[in-house]
């Protein structure tokens, strides 16, 4: 007997706006936040564009300290959580708190902090042995990112597994994951789980500049996220976090929580072929996809929408059309499938519990987010890509796929609660 | 009925051994790994000693290409994964491609890789940065350039919780094998033995400034000040038990029987640290009574309030001195992620060999109420083990490894 | 180090440094009109080359990174 894990609470720090109202008003209207970078002076670098949050840490509720020990990934997870946790309603001191865990998800954990403690300690790079003296005692926390866990489980007073999961850009997606699978295990009844990243520091453009992953069209920022688009040539680098509350269906319903969706399914594959490239077949993709689809028990024809990787570089977006082809059959020119990436940019380990939050907004409205900038259409990326303008449409099924640096292949598949009361279709 | 996972193979790469036998001679010994820092010049730091593996010459056992791509922990790791592999007797596309996944556990990632691109952006500018650092220093990077080189496509991932991940890896490894995989390479190798790393760990304030490597790491001594930081680790194949046994692998080590991970309260709430009901549920998972376990592999954090809270988990569940526990890592250091895995090889050689490895160097405090085994290895029949490991800021994790012999007493009832 | 032509044993000592040796074709031998694929490099170990390039040769070689032989780099750097 599995024990099946709903969504009940969501929050999400993105470009474009705090909170999951902002966030899905700017996907639903098409909207781009990808601009200029203005954290740091960009003019070194080939790739100058990035969808940046304008964060106010003392708005969004941190105290100075908090503030003080925490990379901004950190902080942009507990922003994430409390917001989850307040929409889901659940009353957190009337359980068990070795009942509840917490999985964070990310990519590049403190990149920035780091950076920053980095250039001090060394003095710009100019010694080698740097001086333990002028470091900070967070830096320890900085080190190792399941900190980042540490900090929410603190919060939300949880002793039950707690942890961090890093797969590059699959991290968010396989974080929820990991919380369903904890769930479904009995390890927990409840996980607050999703992904944050903030890698917007030089160190993060000069890497993706050296291998031209990142998009070079920095005199039309705002359109510069281009993913299935002719002329994409790579990605816009963005920050953010989604967080969940994840529920066991018998807990969720004894508490008589509003339910958003019910994660049905999810599989992970790896294309053991190259740390960056990707097989222009998308195989590994297609083979996730289809072992979601068979843990979800759900038939491809079913899927209402897909909720794509999408990045923008040229391989990737031919990769999975390709993938979509193998996995949905006729279907994957049916289904719409978009990228949000288009308007927040890619960043990278939270992007997957980001497209997750989509996902779910996607189910509860009935909305499919647009992909923005696709004005030219690719022939080698030739399915309905929701070109810059949502759509309505009957959304009760969704899939949503990731692919990641190290050869990470991750889908997961959503139900909104009419599918998950079985019938609806 | 849930799917017993076994372990068949391991590679080790540790302070006191290239390779299984040599550290497990070692580890049996209590010969010791901790000297002063040789990876580079640690003389003007408050710390000085570490548990380094020597002798390892990365382009003796991988090619070319991939040294310029990969930190000297990655290095280490894909040298374990490849021994583990070889000892399990895994031949190539013999398990499907898609039935064989990666799971390793991650501290800081590459950092060393990572310190040297921070000083060509900063001193030289980006256009000095190395293509490679868009993964090289990730937390990422071992699980994929694993799954590279051995052509494994299955269901991978990774995980970080400081001290406790070694122990978690090989948790999602079972997991895995409970759903699609066929066979999991599993564990966590670590290394961080670089200025910049080194100052991290100072400014985590648990690592010991004393030189002399005789008293630098004394868990559960009245001495106890703090522990040396070590790099290395192992790797482990595990399968479920069926599926070794057809494809005819040469060994089963023993069994994964039972898991659990909690997180501590906020201090000053007043509640008990988590550590105690970590091992309960692991026991629970295993179905295994606290007397079926023959010893304790202990974190051994040797930071007195951290020792007293596990001393006091051990002896709440099994009672005062009334279980062998060890903590041979006083040999190699605190390997971080690599320290969960290593001490789960040790304990499956512990019950192959009925032997169980000393604590080398310590002189345990009474109060503590622990069977600490000191001096010399202890012969002892061990059916059933329990390695703890924890991390910075929390995390405990607990896991029950019942031994391959129990598995071949078994074998023979059911023929 | 304006003003300086790249010889094939400069790339080859620069291959080897920034990429290490490529599992394909030996280094030492005919290699001018050999596939960089071939002899084992990637996409980014050409980009690492090529980065490498640019700094030593104070080249601006984007370009050089579509060069598929050592024939072809030498002739895009020393052109440069």
């Amino acid at each position: 007997m599995t024990r099946e894990v709903v969504i009940t609470g969501v929050g999400v720090l993105a470009p474009g706006g705090a909170g999951t109202k902002e966030f899905w008003r700017l996907l639903t209207e098409g909207r781009t936040a990808t601009r200029t970078v203005t954290f740091f002076d960009p003019a070194p670098f080939r790739s100058r564009v990035a969808a940046e949050i304008d964060f106010d840490a003392e708005a969004s509720g941190l105290t100075a300290r908090e503030v003080r020990r925490m990379d901004r990934a950190a902080q942009f997870a507990l922003v994430a959580a409390r917001e989850a946790v307040g929409d889901s309603g659940i009353e957190l001191d009337e359980l068990d708190p070795g009942r509840r865990g917490v999985t964070v998800g990310t990519a590049v954990g403190a990149t920035t902090g780091l950076e920053e403690e980095y250039r001090v300690v060394s003095d710009d790079g100019r010694n080698h042995l740097v001086d333990h003296r002028y470091a900070v005692p967070h830096l320890y926390g900085h080190f190792v990112p399941s900190s980042f866990a540490a900090e929410v489980a603190r919060d939300c007073g949880a002793e039950g597994p707690v942890g961090v999961i890093s797969t590059g850009c699959t991290s968010g997606l396989d974080a929820v994951a990991h919380a369903c699978e904890l769930i479904g295990e009995g390890a927990a009844d409840v996980m607050v789980a999703g992904a944050a990243d903030a890698p917007l520091s030089p160190i993060t453009f000069a890497c993706f500049d050296a291998i031209r992953a990142t998009t070079p069209r920095n005199d039309d920022p705002s359109r510069a996220s281009r993913p299935f688009d002719a002329t994409r040539d790579g990605f816009v680098l963005g920050e953010g976090a989604a967080m969940f509350v994840l529920e066991e269906r018998e807990h969720a319903r004894a508490r008589r929580a509003e339910v958003y969706a019910r994660v049905s399914g999810f599989a992970t594959r790896s294309n053991a072929f190259h740390m960056t490239g990707l097989r222009p077949d998308g195989a590994e993709m297609a083979a996730a996809i289809t072992a979601a689809l068979r843990a979800a028990r759900t038939d491809p024809r079913d899927l209402d929408y897909v909720s794509a990787h999408g990045s923008g570089t040229r391989q990737n977006d031919r990769h999975e059309t390709a993938a979509f082809k193998t996995a949905l059959g006729g279907h994957a020119r049916r289904v719409p499938i978009s990228s949000i990436k288009s308007m927040i940019g890619h960043s990278l380990g939270a992007i997957g519990a980001l497209e997750i939050a989509a996902s779910v907004l996607a189910i509860r409205d009935h909305v499919v987010p647009p992909t923005a900038n696709l004005d030219n259409p690719d022939p080698e990326c030739d399915l309905d890509y929701v070109p810059n303008v949502a759509r309505e449409w009957r959304t009760d099924t969704v899939l949503t796929v990731g692919s990641g640096f190290g050869g990470f292949q991750s889908a997961m598949v959503l139900s909104g609660a009419d599918a998950a009361a079985g019938g609806a279709r | 009925m849930t799917r017993s996972v076994v372990v068949t193979g391991i590679g080790v790469v540790a302070p006191t051994g290239l390779g299984t036998e040599e550290f497990w001679s070692a580890a049996r010994a209590g010969r010791d790994g901790i000297g002063p820092v040789g990876l580079f010049d640690a003389a003007g730091y408050p710390a000085r000693l570490a548990g380094e593996v020597t002798g390892f010459e990365a382009a003796d056992h991988l090619p070319g290409r991939l040294l310029p791509q990969t930190d000297r922990m990655t290095r280490l790791a894909l040298v374990a994964a490849d021994w583990a592999l070889a000892d399990a007797a895994v031949r190539p596309g013999e398990p499907p491609a898609l039935g064989m996944g990666v799971s390793t556990a991650a501290s800081a990632g590459g950092f060393e890789f990572g310190q040297r691109q921070l000083r060509n952006l900063w001193s030289e500018g980006p256009g000095h940065v190395s293509a490679y650092q868009s993964f090289a220093w990730f937390y990422a990077v071992n699980t994929g350039q694993i799954s590279i080189r051995n052509g494994m496509k299955g269901p991978s991932g990774v995980v970080v919780s400081d001290g406790a991940g070694g122990l978690d890896a090989i948790a999602q490894a079972r997991r895995r094998l409970r759903g699609d995989a066929r066979l999991m390479l599993s564990g966590g190798v670590d290394g961080t033995i670089c200025p910049w790393g080194w100052v991290a760990h100072l400014a985590g304030g648990r690592i010991s400034t004393r030189d002399d490597p005789e008293t630098a790491y004394l868990p559960f001594d009245p001495r106890a000040a703090g522990h040396v930081p070590g790099e290395g680790g192992a790797m482990l194949v595990l399968e479920e038990r069926r599926a070794a046994l057809e494809r005819g692998a040469p060994r089963v080590y023993g069994e994964i029987a039972g898991y659990a991970a909690t997180f501590d309260p906020a201090p000053g709430r007043g509640r008990e640290p988590a550590l105690r009901r970590a091992i309960e549920i692991a026991l629970s998972d295993a179905g295994a009574a606290p007397d079926e376990v023959g010893v304790v592999f202990a974190d051994a954090a040797a930071v007195p309030e951290l020792d007293r809270a596990e001393a006091d988990a051990i002896t709440a569940v099994f009672g005062p001195g009334a279980v062998p526990v060890t903590a041979p890592k006083t040999a190699t250091g605190r390997l971080l992620a690599g320290a969960g895995s290593l001490d789960v090889a040790a304990a499956l050689l512990c019950m192959r060999d009925g032997v169980i490895p000393p604590t080398a160097k310590v002189r345990p405090a009474a109060d503590y109420r622990l069977d600490l085994v000191t001096g010399r290895a202890r012969p002892a029949r061990v059916r059933a083990a329990l390695v703890l490991a924890r991390g910075a800021g929390g995390f405990n994790s607990a896991l029950v490894l019942r031994s391959g012999a129990a598995e071949d007493d078994q074998r023979q009832e059911a023929r | 180090m304006t003003d300086r032509t790249m010889t094939l044993d400069d790339l080859r000592r620069i291959l080897l440094e920034e990429a290490g040796a490529g599992e394909g074709a030996d280094l030492d031998g005919d290699i001018l009109d050999t596939d960089f694929g071939d002899l084992g490099y990637d996409s980014i170990a050409l980009l690492e080359t090529a980065s490498r390039l640019n700094r030593d040769y104070e080249v601006e070689i984007d370009t050089a990174v579509e060069a598929r032989t050592p024939r072809q780099l030498l002739d895009v750097v020393n052109a440069a």
